[in-house]
């Protein structure tokens, strides 16, 4: 089957290895992802910071080009672009001469009908069901999920999992052989944005994080959001600065730990991508 | 003397605020629990309730300090008041209208330079390209807030990692891209 | 030949301000039929009734329209008046011309015109009006009390004092309810059980009270004066005239793992209990759901022990038929667990308990004794948190509305803790603090004043466990918002109060009202909190609203002279506006074909069938016959009726159209 893929920037650079994987997963499954065609930026935390209608503006014009191309359900894997299709998307809806106002901004034809998944909708959706009988190497180790914040808030736009303490990796993670851990910082800020422009605010966010997962004795953390796996990963040094200790745990995407039980190589996972190296 | 209007009806910002984004102020009951649960508020200057309680009031003064405040820059809009909210009023819409606000009238608060200056590049990588470019808005955000070191050991380890496209990817239609940016133009974005 | 009397008041200035009265007096005099028209300034007053009085005895009037208020105001009076005055009550109506008019609109001439037009309509029904007389139903005088907590035993005790009988139900196996698992009470601090069990005596000893514990209300049927209920007594499994209450039996139980309800789910019970010591009655019963014996068929044991033989396992549930004149609801709260809080823990942390919770920690006969420890490894919190407003005044949480006693019983619970761990510092979370009764705020300032309780004005955010310690997060608002977390040993959430599970199904079975949050509906906030909109049937205590101990015995008594006065005559007084089936002379007997469509839409269940026989006792037809005692004039069965058989007295069709008509009429 072909799925509508909307990968996001981040994807395309500083997170690779989430794409890689996510790819990785779908081949296994025979699921081919399309990328929507010419597709744009979402705007992210700067547009809607800055300037409201250019921040419906361009998903808008994102899911008016999935439309136009036909699709009816499209994969974003990136947490953040999945919180602003949806918002926007909600936003417009709900909002029909503000919905008229955008498709004469961005001059397309835009229904507002297209289903949003994310990466773990997309896997409980098409990937779960046949799981069991191929995981070739459990992944068998205590686990932290850390959902960050834009897949579960607000509920009454995204309407995915509960907002406190969710559970919908945890029960992915278990099928997989991991363990999850209970712990309290599953849907804590990472310190999104910020990671370039207050990157002090990042350590301390994010090593707060990372100091209740080690507290808990988790052996990886896993993620689904690109934007949180850099500021967990790559922002590490500032994290260990923080917490005055040297912290290893290293952080997964959800499709790598998939990846990893599924018997797929770590090259194809990206896994040496990342800075917190990834022992086995 | 200042006068305080605060449970009739939306005034000043307020009422701003309510026209564009139906979010009715008056309903905050000043419980804190929005600020209790912030991962910013430690940082901040005013907590979230605080920045409520000021558009509450109408009160001129006590608005363009919250439109001066390094709040509205810090927060994140992770959407945790939003969640924990007993009246259910959306801060983080509240914080974006206050952020075009500050803009609009040119009062935005110093410290807050660096987190403007990065949303600024940002955005100016996208018009260009369509698609974000790392290197561009680095190099961008580099050029506003005069941090030539900021990250630059970082830089061999991800262009070893294939993290780093050198040459930004830019879409076919650019010109919609302008298109839109043209037409939301609101002079805050450069 | 009508000869109508028009009577305008002036309201003071309620009408006149608006309505142009003497103009309207003037124009009623102008209709065909009506012999006598006035104005006067207050027609309610007692010379404005003598007005009444006197034009019906010089000018022998037939019917009487006066133009004042809402009938639901002075209708009575009015009606008293021509009655004193020797003409039936039901010729008089009230045209209203104050919250039908004057008060809706501003004054202009349509306004004016608008107040002709009302009474015109009037006096044209009046013209239909028949004579009728008030309906006498017999009454019987025992009152059947739902709920043994301290409002049901309060009116059981009134009512059984002033001589009728009593019949006091209650669910579980002893009466007492939440008041007996209280440790102390606001703002007295006297011991909950001691002030209680007294009067739980008194209603076990009482003559005029028969209780029933360990019972539910199976159905009722009837209407006020005259209900019968069907009581269901569960089987308790013991023979209450042979056990002696020695306990022998709670002693042997092999189960003894089961969550103590008494307790809040701290502590173990075993599977044949007595709820507490100071039970009444004090008599085991077995809890079938555990017991060995009736899930797996073996064990026993409490049986071999008994000295009395008193255990029966095969006791069936008894279904008792009682006759009553008057049900008292008095089935009062409950409080939301702490599952209900996401942020909170989702109920997942052992020592994040609710205020009831702690009030067993804090009684002498809970399970730790009346020492404050913590339920997960028995130590006693050094550091503890009490978090008020949790989940009421919280519209998102779907609990708008404020439970009223928590800001008092948290005072209380910090001021407890500070009395028995001296060094202990407590935390109060709180939003504003409501301590509106005789001698609370003063309490309140005890707490903070004398025992040392820290306040701070904020909402908790979040609570989670680290280490055995719960992280608190909240903020202080008075400080500007500024964020305060506290790492305590015990969390104390002050939850909502909100109704019992079984409360709709109560209320459907009963036919009363009940809000969203299926509190009992009162039939009128302000002045009839104790009646419900079902005639017969009264309100008392928490299952009408969240409310502290004095006010629910205050409403408990308040409960108690209602039924009193309804039990204090022989018989009852309806009015007669209610539906008649027709009957005419034989061999038609009645234009009812016996349908019964109108049985079927009658939302009071009123109508029953009547057969009409000949004198050999041949049955001829079955038609339908409204039972007045239960009928409440809706008009639902006059619409429904294809045969044009049923009407209401007093509100006929024909009456219905000549308003119509004057209307149109102009």
């Amino acid at each position: 089957m072909v799925l509508g893929f909307y990968p996001g920037c981040s994807l395309k650079g500083s997170s690779r290895e989430y794409t890689e994987s996510v790819i990785a997963i779908t081949r296994k499954f025979e699921i081919e992802l399309k990328e929507i065609p010419d597709w744009n930026c979402c705007g992210a935390t700067a547009a809607h910071n800055l300037n409201k209608e250019l921040s419906l503006a361009l998903p808008a014009r994102i899911l008016a080009l999935a439309e136009k191309e036909g699709m009816k359900e499209i994969l974003i894997p990136c947490a953040a672009c999945y919180s602003r299709l949806a918002t926007a998307q909600y936003e417009l809806n709900k909002d029909p001469e503000l919905k008229e106002k955008v498709i004469k901004i961005i001059g397309m034809p835009y229904s507002g009908d297209m289903v949003l998944l994310n990466v773990i909708q997309m896997l409980d959706k098409y990937i779960t069901p046949n799981l069991e009988e191929k995981i070739i190497e459990p992944y068998l180790h205590k686990v932290a999920c850390y959902y960050g914040c834009l897949l579960v808030r607000p509920y009454n736009i995204l309407k995915f999992d509960r907002e406190e303490d969710p559970q919908s990796m945890d029960i992915l993670v278990k099928k997989l052989g991991a363990e999850p851990i209970d712990w309290a910082f599953k849907t804590e800020c990472c310190g999104g944005g910020l990671s370039i422009s207050r990157t002090s605010t990042v350590g301390r966010l994010s090593g707060e994080i990372i100091r209740d997962a080690r507290d808990r004795k988790a052996e990886a953390i896993i993620v689904a959001c690109p934007m949180c796996h850099t500021n967990l990963d790559m922002r590490r040094p500032e994290i260990n600065n923080y917490l005055g200790a040297k912290v290893s745990i290293p952080v997964l995407y959800i499709t790598e730990v998939l990846g990893l039980a599924l018997g797929i190589d770590r090259k194809s996972l990206g896994l040496e991508r990342h800075f917190v190296k990834v022992t086995n | 003397m200042m006068e305080i209007h605060t449970t009739d009806k939306p005034q000043g910002l307020g009422s701003a605020l309510k026209q564009q984004t139906d979010v009715d102020l008056q309903k905050c009951y000043q419980c804190g629990k929005c600020s209790a649960g912030c991962p910013l508020s430690s940082e901040m200057d005013y907590a979230p309730n605080y920045i409520m309680r000021m558009i509450q009031t109408g009160d001129s003064e006590l608005e363009e300090k919250a439109l001066r405040s390094l709040t509205i820059w810090l927060c994140l809009s992770c959407e945790m008041c939003y969640s924990r909210c007993p009246q259910s009023i959306d801060i983080p819409k509240v914080m974006d209208f206050l952020r075009e606000k500050s803009l609009q009238k040119k009062m935005t608060n110093p410290e807050a330079k660096k987190i403007i200056a990065f949303h600024k590049s940002f955005l100016k990588s996208i018009e260009k390209t369509g698609r974000l470019n790392e290197l561009d808005l680095i190099i961008d955000y580099k050029t506003r807030v005069f941090d030539l070191l900021q990250d630059v050991s970082l830089a061999p380890t991800m262009l070893a990692k294939g993290k780093l496209p050198l040459l930004p990817e830019k879409i076919k239609d650019r010109k919609g891209i302008s298109s839109i940016f043209l037409k939301t133009s609101k002079n805050n974005s450069k | 030949m009508s000869r109508i009397g028009v009577f305008i008041c002036h309201c003071g200035e309620n009408i006149s301000a608006t309505v142009d009265v003497a103009r309207v007096a003037k124009a009623a005099s102008e209709i065909e039929g009506v012999v006598h028209s006035v104005d006067y300034k207050y027609m309610c007053s007692d010379p404005g009734q003598s007005l009444i009085k006197q034009a019906i005895k010089e000018k022998g009037l037939t019917g009487v329209v006066v133009g004042s208020c809402s009938p639901r105001m002075h209708e009575p009076t009015f009606r008293r008046a021509c009655s004193e005055a020797g003409l039936n009550p039901f010729l008089c109506e009230m045209a209203n011309l104050r919250e039908h008019c004057s008060w809706v609109h501003e004054k202009n001439e349509a306004t004016t015109e608008k107040a002709i037009d009302l009474i015109r309509m009037m006096v044209e029904k009046v013209k239909l009006n028949q004579p009728l007389r008030e309906i006498k139903v017999p009454v019987t005088k025992t009152a059947l009390v739902i709920g043994g907590g301290i409002a049901g035993i309060q009116t059981s005790l009134d009512i059984a004092n002033t001589g009728h009988q009593v019949i006091l139900i209650e669910k579980e196996p002893s009466i007492g309810g939440h008041m007996s698992q209280l440790s102390e009470t606001f703002p007295t601090l006297d011991c909950s059980q001691c002030i209680l069990t007294p009067r739980m005596v008194e209603v076990a000893q009482h003559p005029n009270i028969t209780l029933y514990t360990y019972a539910e209300l199976e159905s009722v049927s009837g209407f006020i004066g005259n209900f019968k209920a069907k009581i269901r007594k569960k089987a308790k499994s013991v023979d209450e005239k042979l056990c002696t209450g020695c306990g022998l039996c709670t002693t042997k139980c092999p189960n003894k793992k089961i969550p103590n309800e008494f307790n809040e789910g701290l502590g173990l019970r075993t599977a044949i209990y007595v709820p507490f010591p100071q039970a009444v009655p004090n008599k085991p019963v077995i809890d079938k759901k555990n017991c060995t014996y009736y899930q797996k068929g073996k064990c026993k044991v409490c049986e071999k022990f008994c000295p009395t033989k008193a255990i029966q396992y095969d006791q069936p549930d008894e279904i008792l038929e009682v006759e009553v004149g008057a049900i008292i609801l008095a089935t009062g709260f409950t409080v939301k667990k702490v599952d209900f809080f996401p942020e909170y823990g989702y109920g997942k942390y052992p020592d994040v308990i609710t205020g009831l919770q702690f009030e067993r920690l804090a009684s002498a006969s809970g399970p730790t004794l009346g020492e404050i420890r913590r339920p997960s490894d028995g130590k006693i919190p050094e550091k503890i948190v009490f978090v008020a407003c949790a989940g009421s005044r919280d519209p998102a949480k779907g609990i708008p509305y404020c439970s009223k006693i928590c800001c008092m019983y948290t005072a209380k619970h910090a001021m407890l803790y500070q009395h028995k761990v001296h060094e202990g510092k407590s935390y109060v979370f709180y939003m504003d603090i409501r301590a509106a009764g005789k001698n609370y705020d003063e309490f309140v300032r005890r707490a903070i004043e004398e025992d040392h309780v820290n306040y701070i004005r904020g909402r908790v955010s979040r609570i989670y466990e680290k280490d055995g310690k719960y992280i608190v997060k909240g903020a202080d608002t008075l400080l500007g918002g500024r964020p305060v977390e506290i790492e305590a040993d015990m969390v104390v959430l002050a939850t909502a109060g909100v109704s019992n599970e079984g409360a709709e199904e109560l209320a459907q079975k009963l036919h009363v009202s009940y809000d969203p949050y299926k509190f009992f509906a009162e039939a009128h906030p302000k002045l009839k909190p104790i009646e419900t909109n079902t005639a017969g049937i009264f309100l008392t205590g928490a299952c009408q609203s969240p409310k502290d101990i004095p006010e629910t015995v205050g409403m408990a008594s308040g409960a108690a002279a209602k039924v009193a006065a309804l039990f204090s005559k022989d018989e009852m007084t309806r009015e007669p506006l209610i539906a008649v089936v027709n009957r005419q002379a034989p061999p038609l007997f009645s234009t009812c074909v016996g349908c019964f469509l109108c049985q079927t839409a009658c939302p009071y269940q009123a109508i029953e069938r009547e057969e009409i026989r000949d004198r050999s006792g041949k049955l001829i037809k079955t038609v339908a016959k409204v039972n007045p005692g239960l009928c409440q004039g809706c008009g639902t069965c006059v619409a429904f009726c294809r045969s044009k058989s049923i009407d209401i007295q007093g509100f006929s069709n024909e009456q219905m159209y000549s308003e119509v008509m004057a209307l149109l009429n102009d």
